[in-house]
């Protein structure tokens, strides 16, 4: 099955391939601010998930990706506020927001089993992703050691999550 | 000086050892960055398992036999009472790379 490279995706592509590339590291308050957000756009993915999915696997993968990514994000907030850091806005946090409601959208006209297959495997894509991300880029760029600590947890319950979704898309097929 | 000192001590492991074998057992099992510590742990019937959860992540505890399934919350410790005497391998619903096994003897 051919599965479209979402442009959430490429996003985080872009920012692990060219911003590298250029030597332009991201500052502790963007990468914060990208971590936030990446976290946020799965969230309200769940969120469409488990009113949409039909699948009860599905439905409790979403429930998860709720509770895990509020988890971090929360301690991603309490965080910046102790170290007195306002995340940032950059250009790879505007194309993330954008291009995950474009995503949100296209999911939103599916239905049944479509839905459930398609949100799962954007699951996986999107996972695979940030991770790649966490791990390329935004953990060897963080100067905090906190945040630096914060994102390396992060990466190992999302890698938990990549697994999680592989799972259930094996289940669906 | 000698009697003395072995005295005490004999009576100190005698206080040690009734205390050991007239109270079930406390035992703690920590999660903590997504890794339940100790892997392999070994308890009696009637022990008490304290589950202390480290994380900001909900965690459970949950027997593949279905013998036990334990909810506990970020930052909490719950405990249970074993009841039930087998090797018990149990993980995390949540979070299923969490793996670990509980022998209980009898």
């Amino acid at each position: 099955m051919f599965v479209r490279l979402s442009a959430a995706i490429a996003a985080l592509s872009l920012l692990t391939g060219s911003a590298l590339a250029q030597g332009a590291k991201p500052t502790d308050p963007q990468i914060a601010h990208i971590a936030y957000t990446a976290g946020v756009i799965d969230i309200t993915a769940a969120k469409q998930a488990i009113t949409k999915a039909s699948n009860k696997d599905v439905k409790a993968f979403a429930e998860d990706m709720v509770r895990d990514h509020e988890a971090v994000n929360k301690q991603a907030l309490d965080l910046v506020k102790k170290l007195k850091v306002t995340p940032e806005d950059n250009d790879t946090s505007k194309a993330l927001s954008k291009q995950a409601a474009d995503k949100l959208a296209e999911l939103g006209k599916l239905k049944g089993a479509d839905y459930d297959k398609a949100y799962v495997a954007n699951e996986v894509a999107y996972h695979k992703a940030v991770n790649g991300a966490l791990e390329t880029q935004l953990i060897p760029s963080a100067n905090n050691a906190e945040l630096k600590s914060l994102l390396q947890t992060g990466l190992k319950i999302f890698q938990g999550h990549q697994q999680h979704a592989e799972h259930v898309a094996a289940g669906l097929k | 000086m000698w009697p003395g000192r072995t005295l005490l001590l004999l009576t100190a492991l005698m206080l040690g050892a009734m205390a050991v074998s007239a109270h079930a057992a406390t035992i703690q099992i920590v999660m903590e960055n997504l890794v339940v510590s100790p892997a392999e742990a070994s308890a009696k019937v009637g022990d008490t398992i304290e589950w202390i959860n480290k994380d900001v992540f909900a965690h459970t505890a949950t027997a593949r036999n279905g013998d036990f399934d334990v909810t506990i919350a970020p930052k909490k410790t719950a405990t249970s009472v074993l009841k039930k005497a087998g090797t018990v391998e149990y993980y995390c619903r949540f979070h299923p790379n969490m793996k670990a096994v509980l022998t209980i003897a009898p």
